[in-house]
């Protein structure tokens, strides 16, 4: 064999590679993680390209694995209709916290892993045709907790909400109030609850969708002022954790306990919506909240028609 | 009022130590008839000196001790050394009167006030009545109608407020502990009276600011706010429930804390080593601390109350732009 030939014959070779079927080689480990992905429920192995088609949820067995937020604003808003606001804003150290890491080396940690600034994204976008606010939590940063820039860019995203006079939707997905930023992280429950009670007061519409998971800080401020509260498939939501409370009641809860099928069975959310059925009822909830015509316009406007004739 | 018996703490051993040697002095001397006047008077001194810096020096998990002081004042004993012709109101009116959380309309140097606050026991009795000051959903839903009638009948609204959180529990759960306290932030947003809270031994987490979106916040100079107690932060980031006092240093939880992080708006000062050593002198100066407060917010019309209490939350928090 000349030179040639074997460099003739290497770049067929690598030509054939991708006609190859994923079956038929065996692959690394670490290849098929980044092929496939294991459903947490059915244990069986999902295609990514697949599971990403179906919006993150399982064609087995229906199981919904958690999506970050530009996920969601793909499955959500309309093509190219969403304008995020304050992506800028960068979280502080305040009390210069360290535990087992310094709290600055665990932010630079969670950017570097997600690529996101912070553990919500907000913005303004449209839900077929409709305009509104949205903030979507995004648990892969630091377990989506709520510190000074989660409280700070929601309640951004109210004021404007209200100055625009667009109705609110919320997607919740977050292990609670951020410790690493103490007492003010707790005060960020009160500072969009302030706002939330403005837009209350002006009343215009907001949605809560509480996704896998929603705990503590978040489920006892905004997360549950929802005029409408969503809990999607497959999500667990609290205030308190399920160890925390078994060790203090010492015995042993249900295991449907803190389901979304649990809230629901307990009256504390308006309904359960799977994930691909979700833009549909945000759409339909719009429609049916529209400052439309009332019957007595409707009424008026039968009678000029009638008096016209 | 009597004396009340006293639990001491760890920290606090020298001083029962120099105590008792006092006692023995003084024993001594009866039983001779030896003037040991001279002796008994230098370490008295001593003791005094050393009490005071012992107690201005305080680590925060000693502070955490005090706060959580088994004799330490309750919301009950406050109510009958400050207030005239108290009115409990119960019930909230949806099948349940959570004894955890405790209202009713008094007088406060004359002026009626709508006061509510958490209720912890000074016995193991008194504490299981109260669920260790740990309120149900129903005890926020209780004070939320209070909160309505205060603000209905133009009241001023007083919290005094010491809980270790609010209830985890399996019926907390069901009946929505998250929702319950998230309506009363939005809520008390909303209210258009002056409005005070007082962090008076534990504030922890959702539990305590379920009561707490006020005009004003003061804490006593023992007592705590916290996003989490001690002992959770610890288990959850230090991977240690035993590093509590690590976390306590490094949450910023006392009352200077949240004074320089300009969350609360004052220290109420205790008697010398905590407010169980002397409750009449604690229930006074907490009484000054609203009237003081209170005539402050009388000047301000409704939109204003609602007004300030927006921007007070409103600049919370701490960002990079």
């Amino acid at each position: 064999m000349t030179l040639a030939d074997w460099f003739a014959k290497r770049k067929n070779n690598k030509a054939k590679a991708s006609d190859i079927k994923i079956g038929d080689i065996p692959l690394t480990d670490e290849e098929v993680k980044k092929l496939w992905k294991k459903c947490n429920y059915c244990q069986k192995s999902i295609p990514k390209k697949e599971l990403k088609k179906n919006y993150m949820v399982c064609p087995e067995c229906d199981y919904h694995f958690r999506v970050g937020a530009q996920d969601r604003i793909a499955h959500l808003v309309d093509e190219n209709s969403f304008e995020e606001i304050n992506a800028h804003i960068k979280p502080a150290d305040p009390l210069g916290f360290y535990d087992t890491m310094k709290y600055t080396d665990r932010q630079e940690e969670a950017f570097s892993k997600t690529k996101l600034a912070e553990a919500i994204v907000t913005g303004f976008g449209f839900i077929n045709g409709h305009h509104l606010a949205l903030g979507i939590m995004d648990f892969s940063y630091m377990g989506g907790s709520m510190g000074s820039v989660v409280g700070e860019k929601l309640t951004r995203l109210i004021e404007e909400a209200i100055r625009r006079e667009v109705p609110l939707v919320t997607i919740s997905s977050s292990g609670g109030a951020r410790m690493q930023e103490g007492i003010l992280s707790l005060m960020q429950m009160a500072k969009t609850s302030c706002a939330l009670a403005r837009m209350h007061e002006k009343k215009l519409l907001y949605i809560s969708i509480l996704a896998e998971p929603t705990f503590g800080g978040v489920t006892a401020s905004y997360g549950t002022l929802g005029d409408i509260l969503i809990a999607e498939k497959d999500a667990r939501i609290g205030f308190a954790g399920r160890r925390v409370i078994e060790q203090t009641i010492r015995q042993k809860l249900p295991s449907d306990f803190q389901t979304a099928h649990y809230l629901f069975k307990y009256g504390q959310v308006d309904m359960i919506c799977h994930r691909c059925e979700l833009k549909k009822t945000l759409s339909d909830l719009f429609d049916l909240h529209k400052p439309g015509q009332t019957f007595v316009q409707k009424e008026k406007e039968a009678q000029e028609a009638t008096a016209g004739n | 009022m009597e004396k009340r018996p006293t639990t001491s703490m760890e920290f606090e051993k020298p001083i029962h130590t120099i105590e008792t040697k006092i006692e023995e002095l003084r024993s001594l001397s009866d039983e001779t008839g030896i003037n040991l006047e001279e002796q008994i008077e230098t370490l008295e001194k001593q003791a005094e000196t050393f009490k005071q810096e012992l107690y201005t020096n305080l680590q925060p998990t000693q502070r955490l001790q005090i706060a959580r002081h088994p004799k330490r004042p309750t919301f009950k004993t406050y109510i009958s050394l400050m207030t005239d012709n108290w009115i409990e109101l119960h019930g909230d009116r949806h099948g349940t009167d959570d004894r955890a959380v405790i209202g009713g309309l008094g007088k406060i140097n004359g002026r009626p006030v709508m006061l509510i606050g958490t209720q912890k026991g000074n016995s193991t009795r008194e504490n299981l009545e109260h669920n260790f000051g740990m309120p149900h959903p129903e005890g926020y839903r209780k004070a939320l109608r209070l909160f309505y009638h205060a603000n209905k009948f133009n009241i001023p609204i007083v919290t005094i407020i010491d809980t270790p959180g609010a209830y985890p529990g399996l019926k907390a759960e069901q009946t929505g502990q998250g929702e319950a306290i998230a309506f009363n932030l939005r809520e008390m947003a909303n209210l258009t009276v002056p409005f005070v809270a007082i962090i008076t031994g534990e504030g922890c987490s959702g539990g305590a600011l379920g009561l707490a979106v006020s005009n004003r916040i003061y804490l006593l100079e023992h007592a705590y706010y916290t996003v989490i107690s001690p002992e959770g932060c610890a288990s959850i980031l230090f991977r240690d429930a035993l590093k509590a006092s690590e976390a306590a240093k490094a949450m910023k939880i006392t009352a200077e804390d949240l004074l320089k992080l300009g969350i609360s708006d004052g220290t109420i000062k205790e008697p010398l080593g905590g407010a169980h050593n002397d409750p009449e002198q604690i229930a006074y100066n907490i009484k000054n601390t609203i009237i003081k407060a209170l005539t402050e917010l009388e000047n301000l019309t409704t939109e204003e109350i609602k007004e300030e209490k927006y921007n007070k939350f409103r600049r919370m928090g701490q960002i990079i732009e």
